[in-house]
């Protein structure tokens, strides 16, 4: 890594006028998202197995599955993912660009603590019942507004170290990560226009109505797995598996062309989301053909994440945090592949309103974004606070075969309830009557839905591995010798 | 600009001469297979466009070349399943109940579609085997008829429903709320004559002075033993059946402030064939008369 460093000391003059990056938030952003993480695979493991026995929503409206589902989702996605995101792309930008954060400390920790906040109110407002109503974006105005700040802020800072950074050009994971920045502050403000009942209150009624507004929020949930789960993280892949794998990312003009290709095509693709519904057939239709024109845009990234560890292959067995981050994409080209064809109104007609839809949401959530971020993380924990090494890899290992086995659990479940779901309710007798009625679909789901608690299990006790292993790492491991570790500016010089 | 193009020692393939932090590119060709399928999807979106409705206007929208819509095609959907009942949809409409019964052709017809009809619309209220629901909701599969269980009693409550202000002919009745009427303790006495239908009573005087007031003021609906009175819709008393709960309190509650319950009509609502086929598939589990 030092000689590296030399090269491109050596490639040209390098004038550094402050002396560290910012790190103390970045580290808090990692702890942020371990905990963030264990509460939303704790949430869903709940949940689900409130789905299997509906005893456990245990008749109290705070704790029935209605309210902490939002719960869950919130905190994988926007809290888990939130908080990977922020963190990560803060220590990339500022590394990659060799330039501290704009804004400094200061910066830094206001967009820490304000997204924390945010988290925290959102969640509050689920519990007690105080929500938009709309799935991926429930929480009410007076929280939007606070997070739009907040986001706001964040752009700043990312551009402003952008702005000022001492390499020639802008890595792709910058721009993956502005795509994000920039297009989630779109999304969230065109689908959170609403005015509140009163200053008073927190309640508010969307300006837009009926299919115009389902419209918005399938612009922007689907946008919201395009930008937020997707762009940000590919923008984290692009990052850590290159310097995991020291080894050059594959193609620089693929990284152009699906870069181009996926901003510009996913923006379109919300409508698959309303097939069968009232949106009108046009809309319908584009929203198929743009989603199945997505598909090689998507495959662009996961080919230059795998070909990436061209000549590095081996380190797959001697890395079980390079393995993560390996198998989230392809756990991210099993997703992008199976979405498109769920798009096709065919398959969407069987496809729509089951489990397969939930079982396709969590082959993305826990294989692509949930190992993607646990690769990072393994790789980071050590750097962030200067030690050799992780406290053990055995552990790791151990992490990622048990979550490994968790997702396969939940999603060969979902796709065989989910399908079973989808052919019991269009199965008619030879008398042209209906087979099943609703409730023999859902009793006929039942063992499906214990495998799938299951798969969280297993997800939630690796993670817990995971949460001790860093803990060991932080306060066992051997630290790195002094002086500074190399990859601080300061040592380079 | 500090570009250094290099030879990857692996691969044997440029980079691009950029680094960041370490990272370097390698500048390999876009993957041909990936490429041509990028264009055939392109291809098959422009094509799929073409045929079917897709690109907005100004006013209304691009319909596609084949002129296919949404509408018309559930609407073919739903008439090629029709088309295909109607015969012997057609045969239980004009058929007379007990004739359905008796005919196994149309009893089988009638039991499947009806097994269907009733899950989807009548197990909410009446649970997915008939059984009845605590709080008011009759089980089906006794022979505990309130309003009678013949085959027309059951097809005229199915297609009327009751005590709905949405069919003039539901059937209606409405026990008055005793507690505004009677002293507490005059409906404690009530309640233990009720009681004594099932030799339940506690305190036989108070059943004693109960009787008197349940000759006024009860004997109309329920009868003189408790034996109900269909034609009023008065429920039995007299048996282990009870809509509200049977234990003295419950009883005492339901004098004091009566709850009632309510089904809609199905007349409109569902088919008038998919109506007679749940009258006789209503009959057949177990209590029918």
């Amino acid at each position: 890594m030092g000689e590296s460093l030399a090269i491109s000391a050596g490639a040209g003059p390098v004038v550094r006028t402050e002396a560290a990056y910012v790190e103390d938030v970045v580290r808090a952003f990692v702890i942020a998202t371990v905990f963030w993480g264990v509460v939303g695979f704790l949430m869903g493991t709940i949940i689900a197995w409130q789905l299997a026995f509906p005893l456990l929503n245990l008749d109290l409206e705070w704790t029935t599955f209605g309210r902490r589902r939002p719960v869950h989702t919130s905190a994988v996605i926007f809290a888990f993912g939130g908080n990977a995101l922020l963190g990560t792309s803060l220590y990339v930008v500022q590394r990659t660009c060799r330039a501290r954060l704009f804004g400094g400390n200061e910066a830094g920790w206001f967009l820490f603590w304000g997204y924390q906040t945010f988290i925290v109110l959102a969640a509050l407002g689920y519990v007690t019942g105080v929500t938009q109503g709309k799935e991926y974006a429930e929480p009410e105005w007076y929280v939007d507004l606070f997070l739009t700040f907040v986001w706001v802020v964040y752009l700043i800072v990312f551009v402003g170290t952008i702005m000022k950074r001492e390499e020639p050009h802008i890595y792709v994971a910058n721009w993956f990560y502005l795509a994000f920045i920039i297009t989630i502050a779109m999304l969230h403000i065109g689908n959170n226009l609403v005015l509140p009942i009163d200053w008073g209150s927190a309640k508010s009624y969307q300006v837009a109505a009926g299919v115009q507004d389902a419209m918005i929020q399938w612009w922007y949930g689907h946008n919201a797995v395009g930008f937020f789960l997707t762009a940000g993280f590919l923008g984290m892949m692009y990052y850590f598996i290159p310097k995991r794998a020291e080894r050059p990312v594959y193609s620089y003009r693929l990284s152009i062309v699906h870069f181009w290709s996926l901003i510009f095509l996913y923006i379109w693709a919300g409508p698959h989301h309303l097939h069968y519904t009232a949106l009108p057939d046009w809309t319908q239709t584009l929203g198929m053909i743009f989603s199945v024109m997505l598909w090689m845009p998507s495959w662009g990234g996961m080919i230059n994440g795998i070909m990436t560890l061209s000549g590095a292959w081996d380190k797959l067995r001697t890395d079980p945090g390079l393995r993560f981050s390996v198998t989230a994409v392809a756990f991210y080209g099993m997703s992008t592949f199976e979405g498109p064809v769920m798009s096709i109104k065919a398959v969407n007609a069987l496809s729509h309103y089951t489990d397969w839809t939930v079982g396709h949401v969590h082959s993305g959530a826990m294989g692509w974004v949930g190992f993607i971020t646990f690769g990072a993380i393994y790789y980071l924990v050590p750097v962030l606070w200067g030690k050799r090494e992780l406290y053990s890899q055995r552990l790791v290992a151990w992490h990622f075969w048990i979550a490994t086995l968790g997702i396969v659990f939940y999603i060969t479940a979902m796709w065989v309830s989910g399908i079973m779901q989808g052919l019991m309710w269009r199965a008619y007798d030879e008398l042209g009557f209906l087979q099943y009625s609703f409730i023999e679909t859902v009793a006929a789901m039942h063992p499906y839905y214990v495998i799938r608690a299951l798969g969280g299990v297993l997800y939630v006790t690796g993670a817990l591995i995971m949460v001790y292993n860093l803990y060991k790492t932080v306060t066992e491991s051997e630290p790195l010798p002094a002086p500074a570790p190399a990859w601080r500016p300061q040592a380079a010089e | 600009m500090p570009t250094k193009i290099e030879k990857d020692a692996l691969t044997g393939k440029l980079t691009t001469g950029h680094e960041w932090d370490g990272i370097k590119e390698l500048n390999t060709p876009l993957p041909k297979w990936w490429l041509y399928i990028l264009y055939a999807t392109i291809i098959w979106a422009a094509v799929w466009a073409l045929l079917f409705p897709s690109f907005p206007g100004l006013s209304g929208y691009f319909g596609g070349v084949l002129g296919w819509t949404k509408r018309e095609d559930i609407a073919r959907e739903v008439a090629a399943v029709a088309d295909a009942r109607a015969p012997m949809f057609e045969r239980i409409r004009t058929t007379d109940l007990e004739e359905i019964r008796r005919d196994p052709t149309l009893l089988r017809f009638a039991m499947a579609g009806a097994r269907q009809a009733f899950a989807d619309n009548c197990a909410p209220c009446h649970g997915s085997g008939a059984e009845g629901r605590p709080g008011g909701f009759p089980a089906l599969i006794d022979d505990d008829w309130i309003w009678g269980g013949t085959l027309d009693d059951i097809v005229f409550t199915i297609r009327h429903g009751i005590r709905n202000a949405l069919d003039d002919d539901a059937r209606q009745s409405q026990m008055p709320a005793y507690g505004q009427i009677l002293s507490r303790r005059e409906i404690e006495d009530v309640a233990e004559h009720v009681l004594s239908f099932t030799g339940r009573a506690t305190d036989a005087e108070a059943a004693k002075r109960g009787e008197a007031i349940y000759a006024e003021h009860c004997v109309a609906c329920h009868g003189e033993q408790g034996e109900g009175v269909r034609a009023v819709g008065g429920p039995r008393l007299n048996d282990a059946i009870w809509l509200y709960g049977g234990s003295r309190d419950q009883i005492i509650a339901q004098i004091t402030n009566p709850r009632m319950g309510v089904m809609p009509p199905w007349q409109g609502r569902l088919d008038e064939a998919i109506i007679r086929m749940l009258a006789v598939y209503v009959h057949t589990l177990g209590g029918g008369e």
